[in-house]
């Protein structure tokens, strides 16, 4: 029986003190970054964590769930950590409309189930239970590493091993939720089309408020203007090249073009790929970057991005020299829009045939890592022909020779153009179907 | 049921005689197979000396054996340990699982003393005890070529046959019940090998649903650099870890004195794979094929051997370390235990052996000739009986493997929580501390470890008694094995009901060998690792273990667990849930 609260005394208070301090600083460092993300309020975070005893962020319990319920999950789970948040708008409303038009149509099993990448590798889908009894969650969490809770559209998610696992749940589930919503509302849009009917008023009012709080300051959609430059290249030496892929993980991160602050990056400098270690968090990336000598003479690089094998064979195609990756989101939805009837319907993702672009950037399939439709027999191809590409449901890569300047303006222009192209589109689509 | 035969096999070798009994079907709900067997069968006798008649060694497959999921046609052998005492468990490879399901059989419980030496032949339903002839005084190779390779086989060399208290046991001829002395087990049966072949099927509950669990875990797997990545176990084997293990600092290094080796470039994965232009091969249904093979038939050998016989004994001498592995292969010596033994009389000596030394110990210990018959008895052993205890780098007797305490704290705490000794894969941290999976957490720090380590032990736990393998783990989770298992037996279990049979097997383990006498005087690291730093450079330090926060670590743990503070489980405890 695990305890809840209390622990014997014994040990040392200082080294007690020590431990508690350092618990209570992990969790509240990743309930810090989904505040940063913007994937939650400060005051709408319940992080817990156990070691013998329990820790929390705060004391104070939730209006619809207390923390003394999420302590008692402890109890019905092996589990180290349990999130519990809110998420900030968009995201509430785009779950509750996900709730109420995207759910999975199978009697026994209420889910939401996105077809991005990292939830069909990694998460397979988001189960639904309606209230935060810790029964259920814990019920619910033992066959999921998170789920949304309708009682105060919350979602929750947990961790074996460490906090970090459980934001990393909530995070991709925020993500996931928020690229399954807005392609579902096109292909929604494109269905009143083709079978000329008229969309549902308070669907498309819904949609309208989501949009409203994307751009709360501005009607439309401005260029964000120039950023201010990272270092400029080409390296002097290696200590450099750690402190241009340090800066450019940042800015990945503060500039929300990655997902869970996920993503990877890697330069080619003196014989060796510096890239990001796989899991690495891309604002914490000092002490986290594998130098892998390109001949292959060290496997000191099997810490390194599971999209190692992406990298190297972009340096071999290509003069580039400098590599991003990232998730955004709109580039990501654009990727997943395609109307063409096709008997690979379904597999579009592995084993999409057809060359395709958007906004002019190719768009090809591939999964996670090295297999037979792994994305390291589509990526490097569609760099012969461009300095960046999409992956059909799961982000960009972009690529420079000098430095990290070029590839990051480019990823942010992606996103920005893959956006308006969005809403370009929804905007003509519903001129043609107000009409019906 | 689905997933399980259904029968098991007992056979007493004082009498010469064999029994089937049905598989308990509670056994298979609690316990799911595999280890978890193993432990609750051997639990009324598990006070008796590993060499009396009562001692049974099991032989044990899992649920998934002889299916479609991945990784999962292993077996757990399971007896009491010549070497540390304790209840011992290896999960090993090869095809032996799958030959005994499709035989018709989940377990084969062997007990009793024979007279003579035997082997055991199964055929399907046909069960013999032979005379084992001319097999007496082979070494493994020999045997395994005169038994045949139609079907799978479990052979004791010479080391088992003489009562090296670290024998392995070799299936289809290299892949081994390697630590803590079960070939002994064998050895003092008189049991010489083990022949089995089966022709049946494994029946499905729902193969369709087997077969997108199977397709999730794929897709992980493809996705894991430390599986299928270029640099992964798939491409060097487990030698691909020389490398980064140096790259940390923590490379046991001349008995733990050091923790880096300048030479260990000269056999890592890539030295190994360009000098004997390896291919890969593997277990019975794996798709992660880890085992490497050279050109000219080499097992190559595995990251805690070529360490081991590489840093351990201040040894960069690829072709010598290649042939070690061959010889304790050959002879059915645990590597790690005869390596470690080896750096532990090279210290007590004063003496840094060479290659060809270093060759001629394992020999003699196989052999038990010479300094070889002190040897033979591990490094605990020979180091008491020198007066030099503190010489052992063991816990509970067990040699520990090539992972440094001092880099990274989890592995530490395990390696004394182990209930077989000093073992790296009960909690496998290596995977969070090093490999930075799931994640990735701080390799040098206590906070969070204690339940971390706990909840570690009983998820390996459980994939032991799933009997798949743990390398799989490093991509996908009991998440999709959980899909896997219900497809194959229509049960409906989910994670944490896998994680509780893993508790459940854990907490017997530790009641068993509080049964035995252990406690908390047996869960200590050698002193060395409190008092020594390691390397340290400007990149990285690696001090002394402070054995405070240690200790207070090891008391959170006793208390998560629930054991007193002595580090026991009553009878009452083990069986509460």
């Amino acid at each position: 029986m695990i305890p809840l609260t209390g622990i014997t005394e014994s040990g040392a208070m200082t080294r007690r003190g020590e431990l508690q301090k350092k618990m209570k600083e992990l969790i509240d460092k990743y309930a810090d970054k989904l505040v940063s993300q913007g994937l939650a309020k400060g005051s709408e975070i319940l992080s817990l964590a156990i070691d013998e005893e329990i820790y929390s962020n705060t004391t104070s319990d939730l209006h619809f769930i207390s923390l003394q319920a999420l302590k008692e999950v402890f109890g019905l789970m092996n589990i180290n950590s349990l999130l519990f948040a809110v998420p900030e708008e968009p995201r509430r409303s785009i779950i509750r409309a996900l709730l109420r038009y995207g759910l999975s149509e199978l009697p026994d099993y209420r889910a939401i189930i996105p077809e991005d990448c990292e939830t069909r590798t990694f998460f397979h889908d988001i189960p639904v239970i309606d209230s935060p009894d810790p029964q259920k969650i814990a019920h619910v969490l033992s066959e999921r590493k998170s789920a949304v809770v309708e009682t105060g559209t919350a979602i929750v998610s947990y961790g074996t091993i460490s906090p970090e696992q459980a934001f990393i749940s909530y995070s991709s589930a925020c993500f996931s939720t928020f690229v399954k919503y807005f392609h579902d509302h096109l292909i929604y849009l494109e269905t009143c089309k083709k079978n000329n009917l008229k969309p549902d008023r308070e669907r498309i009012n819904g949609f309208d408020r989501i949009k409203a709080f994307l751009y709360p300051q501005q009607a439309g959609l401005e260029d964000s203007g120039s950023l201010h430059q990272l270092l400029k290249g080409p390296p002097e030496d290696e200590a450099m090249v750690y402190s241009m892929m340090v800066e450019a993980g940042k800015r990945l991160v503060t500039e929300r073009l990655v997902d869970s602050f996920f993503g990877n990056m890697s330069s080619y400098f003196d014989s060796r790929i510096y890239i990001s270690e796989t899991a690495a968090s891309l604002d914490e990336l000092e002490g986290c970057i594998d130098a892998v000598p390109v001949d292959g003479s060290s496997s000191v690089g099997i810490t390194s991005s599971s999209e190692f094998a992406t990298h190297r064979a972009i340096y071999r195609m290509t003069p580039f020299r400098f590599i991003l990756h990232g998730h955004p989101k709109f580039s990501v939805i654009m990727s997943m829009h395609c109307l063409k009837e096709c008997h690979l319907r379904g597999q579009c993702y592995k084993a999409c045939p057809e060359k395709r672009y958007v906004c002019g950037v190719p768009v090809v399939p591939g999964e996670v890592g090295t297999g037979p439709t792994g994305m390291v027999r589509t990526v490097p191809e569609a760099f012969k022909e461009s300095d960046a590409a999409i992956v059909y449901g799961h982000g960009i890569f972009t690529a420079a020779e000098e430095d990290f300047n070029r590839p990051f303006q480019r990823m942010k222009e992606i996103e920005e153009n893959c956006e308006k192209e969005y809403f370009r589109i929804v905007g003509e689509l519903m001129q043609e179907v107000s009409t019906c | 049921m689905t997933g399980y035969t259904g029968k098991s096999i007992r056979i007493d070798l004082s009498e010469g005689v064999w029994d089937i009994f049905e598989t308990p079907p509670e056994l298979c709900e609690k316990y799911i197979g595999g280890r978890g067997f193993g432990v609750a069968l051997i639990r009324e006798h598990i006070t008796k000396p590993f060499d009396s008649e009562d001692m049974p060694i099991i032989f044990a497959s899992g649920p998934l054996v002889g299916t479609s999921a991945p990784t999962s046609g292993r077996l757990s052998v399971v007896s009491r340990s010549p070497l540390t005492s304790t209840v011992f468990d290896c999960s090993v490879g090869g095809r032996f699982a799958t030959e005994l399901k499709r035989a018709g059989f989940d377990m084969l419980i062997i007990s009793g003393l024979s007279r003579e030496w035997v082997t055991i032949d199964i055929q399907d339903g046909n069960i013999s005890i032979k005379d084992a002839g001319g097999l007496y005084g082979r070494n493994v190779e020999e045997t395994a070529a005169i038994l045949g390779d139609d079907g799978s086989t479990a052979i004791i060399g010479r080391a088992g046959e003489r009562g090296v208290r670290f024998a392995s046991i070799v299936f289809d001829g290299h892949y081994l019940a390697g630590r803590g002395g079960l070939g002994a087990v064998m050895g003092a049966k008189r049991l010489k090998a083990i022949k089995i072949r089966g022709t049946g099927e494994v029946k499905v509950a729902d193969p369709g649903a087997l077969k997108k669990a199977r397709e999730e875990i794929m897709r992980l797997l493809r996705a894991s650099p430390a599986v299928f990545g270029e640099f992964g176990l798939s491409e060097f084997g487990t030698a691909a870890l020389v490398d980064l293990i140096h790259a940390r600092r923590m490379e046991p290094t001349e008995n733990f004195r050091k923790s880096v080796f300048p030479k260990s470039g000269q056999y890592s994965g890539y030295s190994m794979k360009t000098a004997y232009h390896t291919k890969k091969k593997g277990c019975r249904g794996c798709p992660i094929l880890c085992k490497k093979v050279g050109r000219a038939g080499e097992v190559m050998p595995e990251f805690e051997t070529v360490s081991h016989f590489g840093a351990l004994n201040g040894n960069s001498d690829l072709q010598s370390i290649v042939e070690a592995n061959r010889l304790c292969n050959d002879y059915g010596l645990d590597t790690i235990t005869t390596a470690s033994t080896i750096a532990c009389y090279s210290e007590f000596s004063g003496k840094r052996l060479s290659p060809e030394e270093l060759l001629r110990h394992v020999v003699l210990i196989g052999e038990r000739q010479g300094i070889g018959d002190a040897l033979s008895e591990g490094s605990r052993r020979f180091a008491e009986s020198k007066g030099v205890p503190e010489l052992s780098m063991t816990v509970k007797g067990l040699e520990l493997p090539a992972y440094d305490p001092r880099g990274a704290y989890g592995m530490a705490l395990s390696y004394v929580t182990s209930n077989r000794g000093g073992c790296h894969l009960r909690a496998y941290p290596i995977s969070y501390e090093i490999l930075r999976k799931p994640v990735a957490v701080d390799r040098f720090s206590f906070v969070g470890k204690a339940r971390m380590v706990k909840i570690s032990e009983d998820i390996n736990t459980v994939i032991d008694s799933l009997t798949a393998c743990k390398f799989v783990f490093f991509a996908a989770s009991l998440e999709e094995y959980a899909k896997a298992i219900n497809a194959v037996t229509a049960r409906e279990y989910d994670v944490q009901s896998l994680v509780r049979a893993g508790e459940r097997t854990w907490l017997l383990e530790r009641h068993l060998n509080t049964l035995n006498g252990f406690s908390r005087k047996d869960d200590d690291l050698p002193e060395r690792f409190f008092r020594d730093a390691g390397y340290s450079d400007e990149n990285v330090t690696i001090p002394p273990i402070r054995r405070k926060d240690f200790d207070d670590t090891l008391d959170r743990y006793y208390r998560i667990r629930g054991y007193d503070e002595e580090g026991r489980v009553t009878e009452e405890d083990e069986r509460a849930d």
